[in-house]
């Protein structure tokens, strides 16, 4: 597909959905995609990522709020006549249609001419690597090449913008990573603008250009993958986000030091607050043989290999941290340290984060 | 042991259940085939000896019972189509409706169907004799859909919504409009469910009596049914059990073929409605 892709800019203010009975999917969501860019809505399942995703391909209505796509409103554009392609979790392939009437029936009911029809299913099929598919019905194809189906199903439209629920969610974890790798290099040859959903944080992590971090139908965080990894805007984000999960512990600050139950170390300048959180991200963590400054005793109570690294579960005082860090033979008793710039600080009555970035 | 029982006992219930069934029309098929001295004959006579075609020779000599089948075939066919092509998109768009309208308007249409037909008859006769097509095939295709069009309905409505909403939405963001709908994704997708109300259509179609004998007067325009209850004896006091049984067996076969050919697709449509009723 030679970058014949008008890639659109999606923008939404304020969307706010309400179903009927009163429970608020949507609480004012805001959120936008440059041309070409990659946006993930990522979020425990439930946040109303899905339900944002379907509002905007035009499945549902919007309580309130506006949605522009190039500048244009979409709100009164019904579902099949946005420039929209739509991949679903299951797939939803037409089960009694060919593979290759499942890819040409979005064109055939636009009028497509024919001749362009058939030339473009066959770059799409070769693309995906499905022209040998063409004939076979969909229950004859296995999961991951029903995938591909309906992956190419949105693609055939060259569509302004690639709308993806979960696309990656029901295939086995093999395939999943190889589609993923796949997807991302898809997205960046044909430069086009995807809104993707997932609640798998290292699929957002690996295919967005920005997350939107979503919870209880509000946006918690935006911005690019290392960005919310580095600086989580609160204790979820820095929880949900990152794999092994961040270890969280409660405390308070005392003259620039954190005191959680039976562990001290120093705290990075400018915390006005006292009552704390304070996160750390399991790679972070170092283990030394001699007492140095900023250090804490821990025991080692639990270790995973994980190829290359171990992943580590220690107790310190009465508090549990994990840690990754090359193999050895783990003694029972080590000293550890997490250095200062590197800790995540919230506050524990807002959780939101208070620390300033480190230039 | 425990459970040879109730298999045994199972067998059985259903083997009665068959016999049940089957002995009313195989006492007609018997009939038929009976010397007409047998057919009356006390003590009864069970099976024909020997075995006669007379009765069903001497009935197609006296009538066009060739022309009757082709006129109960068109119409039942012209009916049952004429049903199903109104039927699926009221079905589909019941589909879309809501809830609440879904349900009072298919409860609304399963009131009609206890209407007694019979207080049709006097008003369509009107209708019919005004519109000048008493001997006409619309006649009775138009009733014979609309009588219908609550079961074909019921049983499309039944059938579309078991299609995953993800592939409706699929067909509408690929731009399907309601029609195209309908066509290409609900019926194709239903064909259980279509097969069922067409076939169920069809059969009461072609059983209706009430309407074809009032509104089929000349012989060539009769339909099975009424031609059937026009053949008689040399009197008032003859009554040719022969003929008249070899009739409704040649007018029940046809279904019995249609309905072995599509049986299939019919028990899944059956219990396609019956699962998630």
């Amino acid at each position: 597909m030679k970058a014949k892709v008008v890639a659109g800019t999606l923008r939404g203010e304020r969307i706010t959905k309400d179903f009927p009975g009163g429970t608020r999917a949507l609480d004012g969501v805001t959120f936008s995609v440059d041309a070409g860019r990659v946006l993930t809505l990522l979020g425990p399942s439930g946040c109303g990522k899905s339900t944002l995703l379907r509002i905007v391909a035009g499945l549902e209505t919007a309580t309130a709020g506006s949605l522009t796509l190039d500048g244009e409103s979409l709100t009164d554009v019904p579902a099949g006549r946005r420039d929209v392609g739509f991949v679903f979790q299951n797939y939803a392939l037409y089960p009694h249609l060919s593979v290759e009437r499942n890819l040409s029936l979005a064109l055939e009911t636009r009028k497509v001419p024919r001749g362009e029809i058939s030339s473009r299913v066959g770059e799409v099929a070769k693309l995906l690597g499905i022209g040998k598919l063409l004939e076979r019905r969909p229950r004859q194809l296995s999961g991951g090449e029903q995938q591909r189906v309906a992956l190419g199903r949105a693609l055939v439209r060259r569509p302004r913008i690639y709308l993806m629920d979960e696309p990656l969610s029901n295939l086995d974890a093999l395939l999943r990573e190889g589609m993923r790798s796949e997807l991302r290099a898809l997205f960046g040859r044909l430069g086009a603008t995807v809104v993707y959903v997932t609640h798998d944080q290292g699929e957002a992590l690996a295919l967005s250009d920005e997350i939107l971090l979503m919870k209880d139908g509000k946006a918690l965080q935006s911005g690019p993958p290392l960005e919310i990894y580095r600086r989580p805007a609160d204790v979820f984000a820095a929880t949900f986000v990152g794999s092994p999960r961040m270890t969280i512990w409660r405390g308070v600050a005392e003259s620039g030091t954190f005191e959680a139950r039976g562990v001290r170390f120093l705290l990075p300048d400018g915390i006005d607050e006292r009552e704390l959180c304070v996160g750390i991200r399991p790679e972070d963590v170092e283990t030394m043989a001699d007492a140095s400054d900023g250090s804490f005793e821990a025991t080692v109570t639990l270790v995973e290999h994980a190829g290359d690294r171990d992943l580590v579960s220690f107790r310190a005082g009465e508090e549990i941290l994990r840690a990754l860090a090359p193999p050895r033979d783990w003694p029972q008793k080590v000293r550890v340290r997490v250095p200062r710039e590197k800790l995540h600080v919230f506050s524990a009555t807002t959780e939101r984060r208070i620390d300033r970035p480190v230039r | 042991m425990k459970r040879l029982l109730p298999r045994a006992g199972l067998a059985f219930a259903v083997a009665a259940l068959v016999a049940w069934s089957l002995a009313p029309a195989a006492w007609q098929v018997l009939t038929a085939l009976k010397p007409d001295r047998d057919v009356v004959r006390v003590p009864t006579v069970y099976f024909p000896h020997p075995v006669t075609f007379k009765h069903v020779a001497s009935l197609w000599e006296r009538k066009p019972i060739g022309v009757y089948l082709a006129n109960s075939a068109g119409i039942a066919g012209a009916s049952t189509f004429l049903s199903i092509l109104l039927a699926a998109p009221a079905a589909s768009a019941l589909g879309r409706a809501g809830e609440r309208r879904r349900r009072v308007l298919l409860h609304g249409l399963l009131a009609l169907t206890v209407f007694p037909p019979i207080l049709l008859l006097y008003p369509l006769y009107q209708g019919v004799r005004v519109l000048g097509w008493l001997n006409h095939p619309l006649a009775l295709v138009l009733p014979y859909a609309a009588l219908s069009l609550p079961l074909s309905i019921w049983i499309l409505e039944r059938g579309f919504s078991q299609i995953p909403r993800a592939v409706e939405e699929a067909a509408a963001l690929d731009g399907l409009g309601p029609a195209r709908r309908v066509v290409l994704i609900q019926l194709p997708l239903a064909a259980p469910s279509l097969v069922t109300a067409a076939i169920l259509v069809f059969i009461f179609s072609w059983n209706e009596f009430m309407l074809a004998l009032t509104f089929m007067t000349r012989d060539a325009r009769k339909t099975i049914t009424a031609g059937i209850a026009s053949v008689s004896g040399s009197s008032i006091f003859e009554i040719p059990w022969g003929q008249l049984s070899a009739a409704i067996v040649i007018a029940t076969l046809p279904l019995v073929f249609l309905v072995l050919l599509f049986e299939k697709r019919i028990a899944s449509g059956l219990t396609r409605g019956a699962i998630k009723g």
